[in-house]
């Protein structure tokens, strides 16, 4: 009931974001998989009654789980098939990666925060999530043994997109970037590789915030 | 017991640890989580300054008794509260990147603020209570409170320079016990053993307090916190100085890949870097240079590149060095000649000293050359012309985006100094200054109007053939050059940004569907944004933008300040809904900061009126309104003049301590004059107010062009011309609080800690408001207002007695 109301208040939201971010609701399928995946789970006890406010929470080690239309605005702007395969950079508590998991057939997830990305790992597969593999260390040059990959989610903090990481994503392939501090992700960019390998950017407010009055 | 004399070497003591606990206090803050606390710091401290003057008209016939004990625990309890207030401030979990998420916060953060309260709380008391059993010495206990404070904030500074800041409060705590002994003399307090129990003291705590008690934690969401969370990283240097805590993290596992807002066009990876961060925030990098340009190609994939393109072999100025990430940028493309200028000598230390093998001997390599300056200042002083001016990107992204910044003046991105910058480029020179790209467009625009003012009062006929804009997705760059761009340039300019897949944001003669091409907005919301900004409907752009862009000046110098309370209304209804990061909340703060205190305050002015015998001793309105103007202008006064010097004397610290003990201690000499002119206290009130208003007004008029002829004087120099100018305008504002006491002394001496917690009230408030009157009118309206003020001070003087 809780995880129904919070994916209803993020349905609302992306409706009312529309005019900015260009989409007016959620594929079904991240419907699904938000309401399936228990946030609580990926919290820390003493936090698990705030698990389905739609806000970012800390998880420790400085780090934090995004807020829930976050995660499924970036979800839906890779618009994912069934059989593909994505690559996480930043596993952080898991959540990403289970709601990823929900939708397509493999996720591999890199964590640099190494008791982190153990927590995570045991987390993930104590709830069954068998189709992530999450490894620790260094994401820059990405999952070479599996790529190339349909999708790419970055949910580290990095300085620039690391050209590994773009060589692996499958022309046609869509990556994710949220851009800002802890708790605040001021803009979310979305990169698409061509099917000619040229790369484009979007870069997407996500709120229905128009910088001059009166509208567009 | 009779007390013989005021105990004068110990307020002057005591009244050195406060000052200097406070100066302190925002450089750990500034460590601890973020500098912009500074306000609140100097508002807690008054706090406790107000509130002690209230627990004294409420405790002192209960007090008069024990004057002594009382004094000599209140100086104890002030040693012992200055580290302890600090730790368990620590300890409280307060987070201001949740502050709008979770309300709870706003209740820790009101814990941080009383908890740094108490010790001034007891320093007031101290002081508070000398003033008012010595009424009749008011003058004299006046002055060596000052004297003692203006070496207190001048001398912490200097004693940040030898010895890390949690040191400091060792030493202050040392201090304070020490002044709680010679206290013990001064008043022949019994038992006297007493005394040598707090030199013993004082030197326990000054040989055995272990510092390690005191380390500051900085919050786990800071950059420094983050990168440490990281397998392999570890601190391999700390330099400290009060510019800022310098730590070096080299990460063996995962290296540091410093390349802000690269093309996504672009394969290079940078080479070996060393991460640096001040007080936590950053990095900045220090990469790995052998003498091969080769692995700095990546420096020619960020927008900051575009001006190499344009300009052969040019001579470049560096503004914001650093550890030389920009000055590599300039090798790379050959530069013909660099000078790169940085604040802090620490860093260039570390680059050309700790690590000159792996930075390649950067900053002594043939035609580089480095000054350790502030940018403003070197700009200002030098006489060299450049073909390039290159602001480098200080400040990191995270730090930028979350709003930390907004309260924070900068004297880099002025139209004033823009001017400067372009009056020191070579016929054809460019300045470039890039910046993070924000969403909706702020810090951008923002620049770029302010670019255009500049332009215009230079008598620029065409501003709008001169400026060039590019954007990448995290960063975007704009040019100004000193003569038309040509259709050459301009080539080049789409050559570099196609190549790049950056967006021209703005060019002259640029077409709408040139913008937004591979970087896609839902809007070209910066290439309309720069039209607007060059078209007739400017003012109607800027008004109608939610953000606030209108161009910084010197005399509204904050730049980082896009807060608009429309549209903050607008965007906390969408906290929850993504609106959360685009709300500046820096200034909301400020304002619940001026609301927290002036509600504190008016509950320490009011609170004894519910006290029943305490309505016998009410001051008059006239006494009352007198302490509160003296309190406010006063503080008005100092905050505003600080801010003006700080350009002359080019750099905030110099003109902080230089200004600030200036006002103190000539405050002190007006104070003794005041005390020896005790009989006739209201003209020379009248006399002061007078002087010191045709000094302000002066000073406002003449100050710009007089900075500007006498900038290129040596330092010391100048501080001496700042100290002179200072000097009489301190001495007649010295003069009124001590004449009102006195005054007070002579006629109702039951009033005087009234007059001392309305004093203590109006500078809690007047820290803040006059901050935040800065922001929307301007340094030079506030010294005004403080003019103003006085002049209502006299007004009530005279219905005193």
């Amino acid at each position: 009931m809780l995880r129904q109301n919070m994916v209803e208040e993020v349905l609302a939201d992306v409706a009312a974001a529309a005019p900015c971010s260009g989409s007016a609701t959620l594929r079904p399928d991240v419907i699904v998989a938000m309401k399936k995946v228990e946030r609580h789970r990926f919290l820390p006890a003493w936090m698990a009654v705030l698990a389905y406010l739609n806000r970012p929470l800390p998880i420790g080690h400085g780090q934090t789980i995004s807020q829930p239309l976050i995660v499924a605005l970036m979800t839906d702007l890779l618009q994912l098939k069934e059989g593909d395969k994505v690559l996480e950079i930043g596993t952080g508590s898991g959540y990403q990666a289970a709601v990823l998991a929900e939708i397509v057939k493999s996720v591999y997830s890199i964590e640099i925060i190494e008791p982190l990305g153990k927590e995570a790992a045991e987390r993930l597969k104590s709830l069954g999530y068998g189709n992530v593999e999450v490894r620790l260390g260094d994401g820059y040059y990405g999952w070479p043994e599996t790529a190339p990959f349909d999708a790419i989610i970055v949910t580290a903090a990095a300085s620039h997109v690391p050209p590994p990481l773009l060589k692996q994503l499958k022309p046609g392939g869509r990556m994710v970037i949220p851009l800002g501090a802890h708790f605040m992700t001021q803009y979310l960019m979305l990169v698409e590789k061509q099917t000619d390998g040229s790369v484009t950017s979007r870069q997407i407010v996500p709120v229905s915030f128009v910088p001059l009055t009166g509208g567009h | 017991m009779t007390v013989p004399r005021p105990p004068f070497i110990a307020i002057g003591l005591l009244s050195a640890c406060v000052l200097a606990y406070e100066v302190l206090l925002t450089r750990l803050f500034s460590i601890m989580l973020w500098h912009h606390f500074a306000y609140m710091i100097i508002s807690a401290a008054m706090l406790g300054y107000g509130a002690s003057g209230t627990a004294l008209t409420l405790l002192k016939e209960k007090i008069a008794p024990h004057f002594g004990r009382v004094y000599v625990t209140a100086a104890m309890a002030l040693a012992f509260l200055m580290p302890v207030a600090f730790m368990l401030a620590q300890q409280v979990p307060f987070n201001p990147l949740e502050l709008l998420w979770d309300k709870t916060q706003l209740a820790k953060l009101l814990a941080v603020y009383l908890l740094m309260m108490l010790p001034f709380f007891c320093g007031g008391l101290s002081i508070g209570l000398v003033f008012w059993y010595f009424g009749r010495e008011a003058g004299r206990v006046y002055a060596c409170d000052i004297l003692g404070a203006g070496a207190g904030s001048l001398g912490v500074i200097g004693v940040l320079f030898l010895v890390p800041p949690h040191m400091v409060l060792v030493i202050l705590t040392a201090l304070a016990l020490l002044a709680a002994a010679i206290a013990t003399i001064e008043l022949k307090l019994q038992p006297k053993w007493l005394m040598g129990v707090f030199f013993g003291l004082a030197l326990l705590v000054a040989v055995a307090l272990p510092g390690a008690w005191l380390q500051v934690h900085p919050s786990v969401y800071k950059d420094l916190s983050q990168t440490l969370n990281i397998t392999g990283t570890r601190v391999i240097e700390e330099r400290f100085s009060p510019l800022g805590q310098i730590t070096v993290v080299e990460s063996s596992r995962i290296p540091f890949r410093h390349a802000p807002g690269m093309s996504l066009n672009a394969t290079d990876e940078p080479p070996p870097q060393l991460g640096v961060f001040v007080d936590g925030d950053g990095p900045a990098v220090l990469t790995r240079f052998d003498g091969k340009l080769a692995p700095l190609a990546y420096l020619d994939q960020l927008t900051s590149a575009l001006p190499y393109h344009l300009l052969e072999r040019p001579h470049v100025l560096v503004l914001g060095a650093g550890a030389g990430s920009d000055v590599l940028q300039a090798l790379y493309h050959r530069a013909r000649e660099i000078d790169a200028v940085e604040l802090d000598r620490n860093i260039i230390d570390l680059v050309r000293q700790r690590f000159h093998d792996f930075a390649g001997d950067l900053y002594t390599q043939p035609g580089v050359q480095v000054h350790a300056a502030e940018a403003r200042g070197f700009v200002n002083t030098s006489q060299e012309r450049y073909d390039l001016i290159q602001v480098a990107l200080l400040d990191s992204f995270g730090i930028a985006s979350a709003g930390l910044y907004g309260l924070s003046e900068s004297y880099l991105y002025t139209v004033e100094a823009l001017q400067t910058y372009l009056s020191r480029l070579t016929p054809g020179g460019i300045l470039a200054v890039t910046r993070w790209l924000s969403l909706p467009p702020r810090d951008a625009l923002k620049l770029f109007a302010t670019a255009v003012s500049a332009l215009e009062r230079d008598g620029v006929p065409n501003p709008a053939a001169r400026l060039v804009m590019i954007r990448g997705w995290k960063t975007v760059t704009l040019l100004v050059k000193n003569s038309d761009f040509t259709p050459q340039e301009i080539a080049a300019i789409k050559q570099f940004s196609r190549a790049r897949s950056f967006d021209l944001a703005y060019y002259p003669g640029m077409r709408a569907d040139e913008a937004n091409r591979y970087n896609l907005l839902q809007q070209p919301y910066f290439f309309e944004g720069a039209t607007a900004l060059l078209s007739p409907q400017r003012q109607a752009f800027l008004d109608r933008y939610k953000f606030y862009i209108e161009p910084a000046t010197d005399d509204r110098p904050h730049f980082f300040r896009f807060f608009k309370w429309n549209a903050a209304a607008e965007l906390f209804t969408l906290r929850a809904q993504g609106g959360m990061p685009l709300l500046d909340w820096s200034y909301p703060l400020l304002v619940a900061t001026l609301l927290q205190a002036f509600a504190a305050s008016v509950l320490l002015i009011l609170a004894p009126l519910a006290v029943s015998r305490c309505r016998r001793t009410l001051p008059s309105a006239q006494v009352a309104l007198y302490f509160l103007a003296i309190g406010l202008a006063f503080m008005f006064m100092e905050i505003a003049f600080i801010q003006k010097f700080v350009l002359f004397l080019a750099h905030p610290l110099y003109a902080v301590a230089t200004v600030l003990c200036a006002f103190l201690v000539f405050a002190a000499a007006g104070s003794w004059l005041a005390g020896r002119w005790q009989e006739a206290g209201s003209r020379h009130v009248a006399l002061a107010v007078m002087v010191l208003g045709a000094l302000a007004l002066l000073y406002l008029a003449i100050l710009p062009g007089l900075f500007q002829a006498l900038i290129h004087l040596p330092d010391a120099t100048k501080i001496i011309i700042s100290v002179v100018l200072i000097a009489p305008l301190a001495v007649c504002m010295g003069i009124p609080f001590p004449t009102g006491m006195m005054r007070l002394a002579g006629t109702a001496q039951d009033t005087i800690p009234w007059a001392w917690a309305i004093n203590g009230c109006a500078s809690v408030v007047g820290a803040v408001l006059a901050t935040l009157l800065a922001i929307h009118l301007g340094f030079s309206v506030v010294i005004l207002l403080a003019v103003l003020i006085y002049g209502l001070a006299c007004a009530a003087l005279r219905g005193f007695a």
